[in-house]
């Protein structure tokens, strides 16, 4: 938990039914053979996600903590992220030295982001059958997230969606950050996503975190 | 004190944590005891009476423990040399803080309070050591509530009636909020029932500072047994939306 030394956090956002969970659930499949793992969900209700990601088995129940978010779960991401974190650093504590801990979050809306006390990076996760038009709306999800996942392209054809539209608004929403189209229907299912989520990890950590851990034992005064 | 200090410790938007607690109000609305505003009403002035009073009672003991030698402290020339005298006081500061926490142990006869209120303590003591780096905490890392509500008004520079008005209001809000997320009810009527409570607030408060020094079996020891008894439900139920 030393600054330096701790695990790299990721958060997954994105509004409700994208595919959040499913991602989290096929990065676990994929990273759990070589990275220490641990996965913090933010279901609107308390468990459903972890133990959707228990029973598909990608993890062992004692790396998955649900984390209660009060009906606010923006809150729990954003502007009071003490459960959170409280859930994180448990992991560690518990499971000695992490490589990768992912916070998914409760499935909200296009303005709910990370709070950068929590995570060092964000994946935002949006999909074809919400439309189109969500690149082109924008909100901070969609326009600063490090990475921004288009999941369910296997449906464009069924809903309509011209993936040519949304790759362009991204570009002109995003800039250079960098955007994935994915289906995790058949190949290469997350695989863009896994490698994006490995050279995270394996960058040096650039800034000290401006974080601590649980007050430390003090004396009186 | 500092009465915008007191403000930055009272608001609800503090990173504490307090938002994923609901206060009971989640289980009592599943019961059925809480479905509109005169519920709500009967909830928070029980609510209020009982766990409110215990909570402002140890909040302002412990802040008076960490405050009474307050004016000399840091003034002194070469005071860390004495260390007999600081060491004593010291100790008896963190015995006394110890027997405050102990005291709302035994004054929390549910597990899943016990372990609801350590772990708003907890976060409590994140923000605090984050805001007030400078802070003073005798009571390791997971004290119960209402002693890092002391150790927060302490360390912002209040004194025992701010800490236990902070304790005792935060109860009353953290309640009245989560029954408008639960209910959906009127928030104007919400806020309205608030402030017809918040001299009760002020009365509880100014109660627990005149008892700051009274040895911790004296203390406020109010419980409501159907807080206890659904909060050992609401800790095994499959699907909540507040973690006690």
């Amino acid at each position: 938990m030393r600054p330096d030394n701790r695990a790299v956090r990721i958060g997954i956002g994105g509004p409700v039914g994208s595919g959040k969970t499913a991602l989290v659930a096929a990065l676990c499949r994929l990273l759990a053979g070589e990275l220490r793992l641990a996965v913090v969900t933010n279901d609107i209700y308390t468990t459903e996600d972890a133990d959707f990601l228990r029973r598909a088995g990608v993890l062992p129940d004692d790396r998955i903590r649900a984390v209660e978010t009060g009906c606010c779960p923006h809150t729990a991401i954003r502007d009071d992220i003490s459960a959170n974190l409280d859930a994180v650093e448990e992991l560690e504590d518990r499971l000695g030295p992490l490589d990768l801990v992912l916070v998914e979050s409760g499935g909200d809306n296009l303005t709910a982001t990370f709070s950068k006390g929590l995570v060092d990076h964000q994946i935002f996760v949006v999909d074809v059958a919400g439309g189109d038009k969500v690149p082109r709306k924008g909100g901070p999800g969609v326009t600063t997230a490090d990475l921004l996942v288009i999941n369910k392209t296997d449906l464009a054809p069924l809903v309509g969606a011209d993936l040519g539209v949304m790759a362009r608004d991204a570009r002109a929403r995003r800039g250079d950050l960098p955007t994935v189209f994915l289906s995790l229907v058949g190949e290469p299912g997350a695989a863009p996503v896994a490698d994006w989520v490995r050279e995270r990890v394996a960058e040096p950590h650039h800034t000290p975190r401006d974080h601590d851990p649980a007050p430390a034992h003090t004396h009186g005064p | 004190m500092s009465l915008s200090t007191l403000l930055v410790l009272a608001d609800g938007r503090l990173p504490s944590g307090a938002h994923a607690h609901s206060g009971g109000v989640e289980a009592a609305v599943s019961a059925g005891r809480i479905h509109d505003l005169p519920t709500l009403e009967s909830f928070l002035v029980g609510r209020t009476a009982t766990t409110g009073t215990v909570a402002a009672a140890f909040a302002a003991a412990t802040c008076r423990a960490l405050t009474s030698g307050r004016s000399g402290v840091g003034t002194v020339p070469h005071a860390r040399d004495e260390a007999t005298p600081s060491d004593g006081d010291g100790a008896r500061l963190a015995e006394r803080v110890a027997a405050l926490d102990d005291g709302i142990d035994v004054r929390t006869a549910s597990p899943a309070l016990r372990v609801a209120s350590r772990a708003q303590g907890r976060a409590l003591l994140r923000a605090v050591t984050r805001i007030w780096p400078a802070a003073t905490n005798p009571a390791g890392p997971n004290p119960h509530h209402p002693i890092a509500t002391g150790i927060a008004a302490a360390a912002a520079g209040l004194g025992p009636g701010d800490a236990a008005l902070v304790a005792v209001y935060g109860g009353l809000t953290g309640s009245a909020s989560a029954a408008v997320r639960l209910l959906g009810l009127d928030p104007y009527a919400v806020h309205a029932l608030v402030a017809r409570l918040a001299p009760e607030c002020d009365r509880v408060a100014a109660d627990a500072a005149a008892r700051a020094d009274d040895p911790v079996d004296d203390l406020p020891a109010g419980s409501a047994i159907l807080l206890d008894l659904d909060a050992e439900q609401h800790a095994i139920w499959e699907v909540r939306l507040f973690a006690s």
